[in-house]
């Protein structure tokens, strides 16, 4: 039996998916509702589906984002009204994805296609890539979401001191505390608003609204002092940068 | 293209007695020199038609040519030519028709020919201020018309895009919006087909309303808030008993007028902002009163501020809202947003024509 869940914000939206599938009765079991991503990631947690039904737009974090924090997500058919972002994510990652409104033949398409292809289907490196496309969306471009001890923590962008290397992970410096997050250096320097944050050091990236002072630390390199009372390293070729973002 | 000014019987009336006053003028100075009167009469009818006709002939070409700024120094080689011109024309008529001519009342006869040559300086110089004076005066007239031209059609083009702009910003119709809602009729139809009619139906008022509206026709408060109500019942369909609204309204405001689909991006842009930012039920507040000369609308919307930091000013989709209201009423300080513990309050003000 295969087990999925249905996540949407909308009552109307999952009943139309509950109402196509009970023709599946007798392969497909639906094992959970979720009207958030919250309520999806302890779902998917809880039952590990093999397929989910998802919404992109969902209220505080999207159906990407609620992706990025599952740790090994099922395969996901992604149903989505309108947002163009994700459909250019889904067209450049080959994904199948149901435009709403859709009909009971589009949908048996799409849900026959996976049923015969099942087994032949790599899940988890996919998704990544497609997360990653995602994530260029200026909505997520405005947050981090992240997770830590079992909470999902959404960082708005503003509130991070600085973003500091760690092994596979990127440690996120904030008002409230430090999260790890499982990017690299490289795809934040990339997303992040040049104009406010910049990579000062191989291993630092530092938001400029936090800066009080530099000072010179050894030969060619300086040292950033926070607000919060950080030091920052900041390289030779850092220093080039930091200097010509804040205009010196 | 600038009309001539001698087109128009006002100005070719002017000419014209001009002319007369120059003709009438010569003859007395001629005679006064000694010339018969029939003499007179025929060189400054002569002489003066020739000016009128070089005249005519200049403020009607300066309508196909007119010199810029910077060449301003060939109406005086054209009048200096012109002049040269009529006072040969002159000569060549005059001198053959009135020299052997016998001088009338037995006076001794009368050297036309050596009278010419005398004045002939004085004649360039009379000459050469009429034809200069109206070579002056036409590039004046032309340069107004071209200018008056210039800035109707600057202010034709100005109006155009702002119009094009207003319309514009008004049809950016949430597509999102639309596709949602057509889903959950989808949805409706097996279950509940009287409901899912009655979607339909709401649906389809709500778009026959946002089509019809134009710019220039302000719509009653009272009836802005019926259409409001329409996208409400929408949007409550679609999220069920997560949404609930509030909408209060001062007896003296529903006679109040605003432009059309103004309230109902604002309204719309506060429910996404509340639905998409919280997880919990989410009551969109509607207020409407009187202030001064103004009609206040607040709308509010819960949000959190844990996650989500409204940007200073205006953030959140409603820049074109407060472009709108520049086009309309040409002031940045209609539209303004607040932030008091978890709500985030969109206001706007509308000028009330007396």
């Amino acid at each position: 039996m295969i087990k999925t869940i249905i996540i949407d914000d909308e009552p109307l939206a999952r009943m139309i998916v509950k109402e196509y599938l009970q023709s599946y009765s007798s392969e497909i079991e639906i094992v959970a509702e979720c009207s958030d991503g919250f309520e999806g990631i302890k779902a998917i947690q809880q039952h590990h589906p093999d397929l989910i039904f998802l919404d992109i737009q969902m209220p505080k974090i999207n159906g990407f984002e609620m992706l990025e924090l599952v740790e090994t997500p099922p395969a996901v058919i992604f149903t989505t009204a309108f947002d163009e972002y994700a459909i250019k994510a889904f067209e450049n990652h080959a994904v199948d994805y149901l435009l709403k409104p859709f009909n009971k033949e589009r949908f048996d398409k799409s849900l026959r296609k996976w049923i015969d292809n099942r087994p032949a289907i790599p899940t988890t490196t996919n998704t990544e890539a497609l997360l990653e496309t995602a994530a260029e969306s200026p909505s997520q471009q405005q947050r981090i979401v992240v997770k830590t001890g079992g909470k999902i923590k959404i960082i708005p962008i503003e509130d991070i001191h600085y973003l500091e290397a760690a092994d596979d992970y990127v440690k996120i410096h904030t008002h409230g505390g430090a999260f790890l997050k499982n990017r690299t250096m490289s795809y934040f320097e990339k997303n992040l608003d040049p104009n406010q944050f910049v990579r000062t050091h191989r291993s630092y990236i530092l938001n400029i609204q936090q800066v009080t002072r530099i000072d010179p630390y050894e030969k060619d390199s300086h040292l950033c002092i926070l607000q919060s009372g950080a030091q920052v390293p900041v390289s030779k070729a850092g220093y080039v940068k930091l200097k010509s973002v804040l205009g010196l | 293209m600038a009309k001539a000014p001698l087109a128009t019987g006002k100005f070719l009336l002017i000419f014209l007695s001009w002319w007369a006053i120059w003709a009438f003028l010569q003859i007395s100075l001629l005679v006064g020199f000694g010339l018969s009167f029939s003499a007179a009469l025929t060189d400054s009818l002569v002489s003066n038609t020739l000016v009128a006709l070089c005249c005519a002939f200049i403020s009607n070409n300066m309508q196909y040519y007119l010199p810029k700024k910077e060449r301003y120094w060939y109406i005086l080689f054209i009048s200096l030519g012109l002049s040269g011109i009529i006072l040969l024309a002159c000569k060549a008529i005059l001198v053959p028709l009135l020299n052997d001519k016998a001088p009338s009342g037995g006076a001794a006869a009368f050297d036309y020919a050596a009278f010419f040559s005398k004045s002939w300086a004085v004649r360039y110089d009379i000459v050469f201020l009429q034809v200069g004076c109206m070579s002056i005066l036409s590039v004046l007239w032309y340069s107004s018309e071209e200018e008056q031209e210039n800035r109707q059609r600057r202010n034709d083009a100005e109006r155009l895009s702002k119009e094009a702009e207003l319309f514009k910003l008004r049809q950016q119709l949430a597509p999102h919006f639309l596709f949602n809602s057509l889903n959950s009729i989808s949805a409706l139809i097996g279950s509940q087909p009287e409901q899912a009619r009655k979607m339909i139906q709401q649906l389809s008022d709500f778009l026959r309303n946002n089509l019809r509206k134009e710019e220039q026709q302000w719509v009653l408060l009272s009836e802005e808030l019926q259409y409001l109500e329409l996208y409400l019942d929408i949007e409550k369909v679609r999220f069920g008993h997560r949404l609930s609204t509030e909408v209060s309204c001062e007896a003296g405001c529903m006679a109040c007028k605003l432009p059309p689909m103004l309230l109902q991006p604002i309204v719309e842009n506060a429910i996404k902002f509340g639905l998409y930012d919280t997880t919990d039920s989410v009551c969109i507040s509607i207020k409407a009163r009187v202030e001064g000369s103004y009609v206040r609308i607040d709308v509010q919307n819960p949000f959190d501020p844990e996650t989500s930091r409204p940007k200073k000013g205006t953030g959140f989709g409603l820049t074109s809202i407060q472009r709108r209201l520049y086009l309309l009423f040409a002031r940045p300080d209609l539209l303004e947003t607040k932030v008091e513990n978890n709500l985030f309050t969109t206001t706007v003000k509308i000028p009330q024509q007396p």
